[in-house]
């Protein structure tokens, strides 16, 4: 195989970066002009929404059991295992709910969005929509978009809960602690601010899934072998850019509400 | 704004001038310049890898020239937007070489997924769906998957698909590849049904030369509804053909100009 040198590997760098900031930029421009696919937008949301929803509820409630052993077994050496019930609401609604539910919806559907956007390309059903008068950006990208952004927010609402009463189930059952006790410190620990850093990471790593896979998926060649490095491709970027955003999100959240 | 395409008989429905085109440092189409009237049929033949499938999504707009210039219906389409493209292509159709049908549509969706598109009413959307399925004789398969049809089957349903819209322009690249002998023909004898029919402006890629000859030396017979040769020595006026070898023109011209050629190279790539 022959190596890149590094500025045709730079070059190539810039011009996936263009090529994806342009793809997203369409996708979003055609939320405002029409024809809108509002069929295939539905059908989208059930299978990302609806299908994601065993991974993303088992995911969050077992989170929560093992935040809650692991935080009860070093709170108890400060004496301070009461505070289970805050550590385990905090740490579920500001990070790891929408960060692990961010990240298992990347592994189901980016990965689904590149493999099937890429048979799509490598059987040129792609050229041949474009062929029949349709923007394969705006039937194929668009509709996944929305329907990945709005259904990866309510899915992290429902994996929050879920870690929650994870959390709860350990604590009462295996710790012996106080359920109410374990509720009222979760909730009197949430602010204004933590709820809207939850609720905003979800939009971004939303967004990054569904761009990213279907980026990868829409610049797939080669082949079948084409269409697997692509998924594994935009898996892995869109794990790796989730994990990202969430940084700076959070870091973000911190500047805006101080905590 | 939609964008008109009429245009006066006398023009060409398509014309390249001086069109290159690369990928990476492969020169794919070097200076090719040709023009295709209305009614008339180019059979672009040539060795594999010399381009023709590049000049067929060129033609349609699903790419774009490096340098020179594609003349569609009289407009240039380097001066078209994305969405005058996207009209444009309404009055094109095109039949992909491995046919390109979705494969999660059935064969009542696929060929009616132009009309879907254009919102039109479903009842006149049966109808054509089944008089374009009837053309190409398939209408018994309407409600089968891709998956289920064999490699002429699924060719004939992308003529179908291609044909729905009655367009003013159709781009078949490769209809008779991977296929055999009877299926080719009952391909061919479809192409020429079309041509014969509709006297629809087309241009045909293919490796058989004779496919490219059949259509050259026979009519269809809407009365007895088949295809029959013309008369010894005739041959259809409205074919041409253009040769084409390693990016570049080697033959533009009828019938018997081709047969006539003197160039080593063509005398022996029709040997």
């Amino acid at each position: 195989m022959k190596l890149a040198s590094p500025d045709t590997y730079a070059k190539r760098l810039v011009a996936s970066v263009q090529d994806y900031a342009l793809l997203a930029g369409q996708a979003i421009r055609n939320i405002f002009t029409r024809p809108f696919y509002s069929t295939d937008t539905i059908a989208q949301m059930d299978y990302i929404g609806v299908g994601s929803l065993p991974i993303v509820i088992l995911t969050g409630f077992f989170t929560g059991c093992v935040l809650a052993l692991q935080s009860a077994t070093s709170l108890k050496e400060f004496g301070a295992i009461e505070m289970t019930g805050r550590l385990v609401t905090l740490s579920m609604v500001k990070e790891l709910g929408p960060v692990l539910t961010g990240l298992m919806v990347s592994g189901r559907n980016a990965s689904g969005m590149a493999s099937e956007l890429g048979s799509m390309k490598v059987t040129e059903q792609i050229d041949a929509m474009r062929a029949l008068g349709t923007d394969p950006i705006r039937k194929l990208v668009t509709p996944r978009l929305i329907a990945t952004v709005a259904m990866l927010f309510f899915l992290t609402i429902l994996s929050d809960a879920c870690g929650i009463l994870g959390g709860s189930v350990v604590s009462i059952v295996l710790l012996k602690l106080n359920g109410s006790a374990f509720f009222h410190t979760g909730y009197m620990s949430l602010r204004y601010g933590d709820v809207i850093e939850g609720l905003t990471k979800p939009l971004f790593s939303g967004f990054i899934v569904a761009t990213i896979g279907c980026y990868y998926g829409l610049r797939t060649t080669g082949g079948t072998r084409g269409v697997g490095k692509s998924t594994t491709q935009a898996v892995v970027a869109s794990s790796v850019l989730i994990i990202l955003c969430d940084f700076i999100v959070t870091q973000m959240m911190i500047d805006i509400f101080g905590r | 704004m939609t964008i008109s395409f009429e245009q006066s008989p006398s023009d060409p429905v398509v014309e390249f001038r001086n069109v290159s085109i690369s990928f990476e440092q492969n020169h794919v189409l070097n200076d090719v310049s040709f023009r295709v009237f209305h009614g008339e049929t180019c059979m672009i033949l040539g060795p594999a890898g010399g381009g023709k499938s590049t000049l067929m999504k060129l033609a349609n707009g699903l790419l774009r020239p490096d340098s020179g210039e594609i003349f569609i219906f009289g407009r240039a389409l380097s001066s078209m937007t994305e969405q005058e493209l996207y009209e444009m292509r309404a009055h094109v159709g095109m039949v992909f070489q491995e046919s390109a049908l979705f494969d999660s549509l059935s064969v009542r969706e696929n060929v009616a997924y132009r009309l879907e598109e254009e919102h039109v009413p479903e009842a006149e959307i049966e109808e054509r769906v089944v008089a374009a399925l009837r053309f190409v004789e398939l209408e018994q398969a309407i409600d089968k998957f891709p998956a289920e049809l064999s490699g002429g089957m699924r060719r004939r349903v992308s003529i179908a698909r291609a044909i729905i819209s009655r367009p003013d322009l159709i781009l078949y690249d490769s209809p008779t590849a991977g296929l055999d002998p009877i299926t080719s023909t009952t391909i061919v004898d479809l192409v020429v049904k079309q041509r014969d029919v509709s006297q629809t402006t087309s241009l045909l890629i293919t490796h058989r030369l004779q496919d490219a000859f059949t259509m050259a030396t026979n009519r269809y017979n809407q009365e007895s509804n088949q295809m029959e040769p013309l008369p010894a020595g005739e041959t259809d006026s409205r074919v041409k053909f253009l040769v084409l070898h390693e990016g570049h023109i080697v033959f533009d011209g009828t019938t018997l100009e081709l047969t006539h050629s003197t160039d080593p190279w063509l005398q022996a790539y029709l040997a």
